[in-house]
């Protein structure tokens, strides 16, 4: 049988490792954005020169070829299905015949049409092609906007201002991440934010962009207030949508996303889509950590014929500059102090949060404090009492050696 | 950035390390290579041109041996410096991370108490000058019967008690400090080539070699200084006890080539003078006799492992890219393993520099 993955994303990559390791398929990764699997989280880091972009590859070069996986660094233009079999074509002008297709095509920038959006300067940061722009981008610039509230803007705004912009953030929220963060949260990261150097406006959208004379290069935008702000760079991160543009164009199901059932299996026999791309009856599943999950157990449903995907209990993780940040079950924005216990520091920069229903915890989260995943989600997934986590919160802790305690 | 840092680095942070010439192998690294083999060079075969250097630190010498100043004080005192002056850059940059601080304030103390002043004084005393932070396969004639017959049989209670501390180090210690904290309480906390590494070598740490291939030349040549270090000290033993032996007429030399090779040339000319081509612990990892040890104890018999936090691991690569000894850390943490290295010295950057919290420094 041979398989087709389109995407080298960690979902396709993980897809095509998991083939591998449980059967003797052929494998080939079609991938229009970089010949070789990187780490998309890193890309930051890239920007930061923390890391050489050689330095994001989880796996050296010659794994692919030792693993039997064949690596293809192209654009699929479009995929045919002439019922059992199934053609991918090339931008090249080459065919793959394939038995069985994955789409793990992964996200784009979710932008909303505002004046100016295409102007020279104004970029998002989620591809590769994006951390080339910004080097473009940054040369000779000394402002810049940051336009979401989100994970990937507090990622921007950093990698911005470690280049020595000085960077100004729209978010739309009252406080920084307020849609999934409790207020005291949102308020330590805000602040820790602001403290960075940041000119942090909260409870403000973009309005419009604006390019300088000659209608070059971005000048200025203004902001819902009606505010001008210099900006000689504007990343959007206002979110990401699934890339569905080629499932549609095969004739897959598609709402936001492509719409899967709990097997990963799309309207077409043998057509399977995993990742941010993929829709499933409750929505969209648009996390890293979820997409690796996918990979996994896609290939396990084709080899094994497994059982429908089922999800573990929640968890993510994001660092705010200094500020690391994991989240384990349900923390949402208005829990409070009925519905949660919260400790914090004097002069925070440390915070924990132990959300619970019925005397039973149902979340754990920490600021600058590091969680056990498997002591966190055994005491979620148990429904274990909430006193019993308080006095045995040392053993979840994942702290350096010599940290200042944690006192629940 | 193409200047030395000179301002305070901000806290655990990389920025533009991989654009600095300094760091990243450009020009000026390898000028400062040949500087530093140079300097090794002269230090061991033409000293001759060191001498005016040499005399200008005579009051100290005075001071602290009761002697002139010769090369070897020269280079105690550059190195000791430069393990203080960097240290002091390596706790202002760590400085949020308590397991740095206390590890580096530690090396820096054994450094000038263990390394350079007691042995000074011992000299002045007109004893033996003894370095009691370093052991057997580091200093293999700690343990030559020439000097431990030496020391134990001496009537001199200071000369016993290096006797004593010698073996009791070696046989003893090693293994169960080892067992309990895994290499680093030797690497990381006590050693002077790691105290050297861990600071004058920290803005290198990233150019250490991650390929498998890397990998596989390190457990062969590790391995290989650590079997002729056995060797040695074997032959010294026969000659000892059997001096009619033709064994006896070979050992002095093959000593002597050992201490060329591994001794001067490749422990100092290529472990320090390499530290900006290829990182600060060549030497540690290719080279040094004493990690293989502790290597294999740390990987058979020691309860410190790094322990990767669940499924958190982005697989970004800071752990590898920064890893000193050229682990590719990143390799176990994206798949939930904990890593259990021989080579790991324990020196917790990985951990620190992780943002997401995956990885922690255990004695489980």
């Amino acid at each position: 049988m041979r398989i087709v993955i389109i995407g080298n994303g960690v979902a396709g990559i993980t897809a095509a490792r998991y083939l591998r390791k449980l059967s003797d398929h052929e494998i080939i990764v079609v991938s229009e954005e970089a010949p070789y699997h990187f780490s998309r989280p890193a890309m930051m880091y890239v920007s930061m020169g923390h890391m050489t972009f050689d330095n994001t590859k989880p796996y050296e070069d010659w794994f692919w070829k030792k693993n039997r996986i064949e690596l293809v660094h192209d654009t699929v233009v479009a995929v045919e299905s002439l019922n059992p079999q199934l053609h991918v074509r090339l931008r090249s002008g080459s065919t793959i015949d394939a038995d069985t297709i994955i789409f793990a095509t992964g996200s784009e920038p979710a932008w909303f049409g505002w004046t100016g959006e295409h102007l020279p300067g104004v970029q998002a940061y989620v591809h590769k092609s994006d951390l080339e722009a910004l080097e473009r981008n940054v040369q000779g610039a000394r402002n810049a906007v940051v336009v979401g509230g989100g994970l990937i803007g507090v990622e921007a705004a950093e990698v911005l201002h470690a280049r020595g912009l000085h960077v100004t953030m729209l978010v739309r929220e009252s406080g920084f991440y307020r849609r999934v963060f409790p207020a005291e949260e949102s308020d330590i990261i805000t602040k820790h934010i602001a403290a960075q150097g940041i000119d942090l406006r909260l409870s403000t959208e973009l309005d419009q962009i604006v390019g300088g004379e000659n209608g070059g290069r971005v000048d200025h935008v203004i902001s819902s207030s009606g505010e001008c702000i210099q900006a000689d760079v504007v990343i959007l991160a206002t979110g990401v949508k699934p890339t569905i543009e080629l499932a549609k164009r095969t004739g897959l199901n598609t709402d936001r996303g492509i719409l899967v059932n709990d097997r990963f299996e799309t309207s077409l026999p043998n057509v399977f889509a995993i990742g941010d791309c993929a829709q499933f009856e409750h929505g969209v599943e648009q996390l890293w950590y979820a997409a690796r999950a996918h990979g996994e157990h896609v290939a396990r449903v084709i080899i094994e014929g497994a059982g429908p995907y089922a999800r573990g209990t929640y968890f993510n993780s994001a660092k705010f500059f200094e500020l690391e940040w994991q989240v384990y079950g349900e923390i949402s924005a208005d829990c409070d102090s009925i519905t949660s216990e919260y400790w914090s520091e004097l002069q925070p920069t440390r915070c924990l949060r132990i959300a619970h229903r019925n005397g039973v915890v149902i979340g754990i989260h920490g600021i600058g404090v590091r969680l056990r995943q498997d002591v966190c989600t055994a005491w979620i997934g148990k429904g274990v009492a909430i006193d019993v986590v308080r006095k045995n919160i040392q053993s979840a802790i994942f702290d350096p050696e010599f940290t200042r305690k944690v006192t629940v | 950035m193409n200047y030395i840092e000179l301002t305070v680095p901000d806290a655990m942070r990389n920025h533009g390390t991989m654009w600095s010439r300094w760091k990243n192998r450009g020009v000026p690294a390898y000028l400062l290579a040949l500087v530093l083999t140079g300097f090794y060079v002269a230090i061991y075969w033409f000293p001759e041109p060191l001498a005016p250097f040499a005399s200008l630190l005579d009051p100290l010498a005075q001071l602290l041996r009761g002697s002139v100043a010769d090369r070897w004080f020269l280079y105690g005192t550059v190195y000791t410096a430069a393990v203080l002056v960097m240290g002091v850059r390596m706790l202002l940059r760590y400085r949020t991370q308590r397991y740095h601080v206390y590890r580096t304030l530690t090396l820096m103390t054994v450094q000038l108490m263990m390394s350079y002043l007691i042995p000074a004084l011992l000299a002045r005393m007109g004893s033996k000058e003894f370095y009691f932070s370093y052991f057997w396969p580091l200093k293999p004639e700690y343990l030559f019967p020439s000097n431990i017959s030496a020391l134990v049989q001496s009537d001199n209670g200071l000369l016993m008690f290096m006797g004593f501390w010698t073996i009791t180090m070696t046989v003893v210690a090693t293994p169960v400090l080892t067992y309990f904290y895994g290499k680093r309480w030797y690497c990381s906390w006590v050693c002077g080539c790691g105290a050297l590494a861990e600071t004058a070598g920290d803005p290198f740490r990233q150019n250490s070699d991650k390929t498998l291939t890397a990998w596989k030349i390190e457990r062969w040549m590790v391995h290989s200084v650590l079997a002729s270090v056995v060797a040695v000290t074997g032959l010294m033993w026969w000659a000892n006890v059997d001096p009619a032996s033709p064994v006896a007429t070979y050992a002095q030399d093959v000593n002597k080539v050992y201490g060329f090779l591994i001794g001067s040339v490749f422990s100092g000319v290529i472990g320090v003078g390499f530290y900006p081509l290829m990182g600060a612990r060549v030497w540690c990892r290719f080279g040094c006799p004493m990690a293989a040890v502790l290597g294999l104890l740390q990987k058979y018999a020691s309860r410190f492992r790094i322990t990767t936090n669940g499924s958190q691991c982005i697989s970004c690569g800071n752990c590898s890219t920064h890893c000193e000894m050229g682990i590719d850390v990143r390799a176990y943490a994206q798949r939930g393993e904990d890593i259990k290295r021989a080579s790991c010295v324990g020196c917790g950057v990985c951990a620190t520099v992780c943002p997401r919290g995956v990885l922690k420094l255990e004695n489980k």
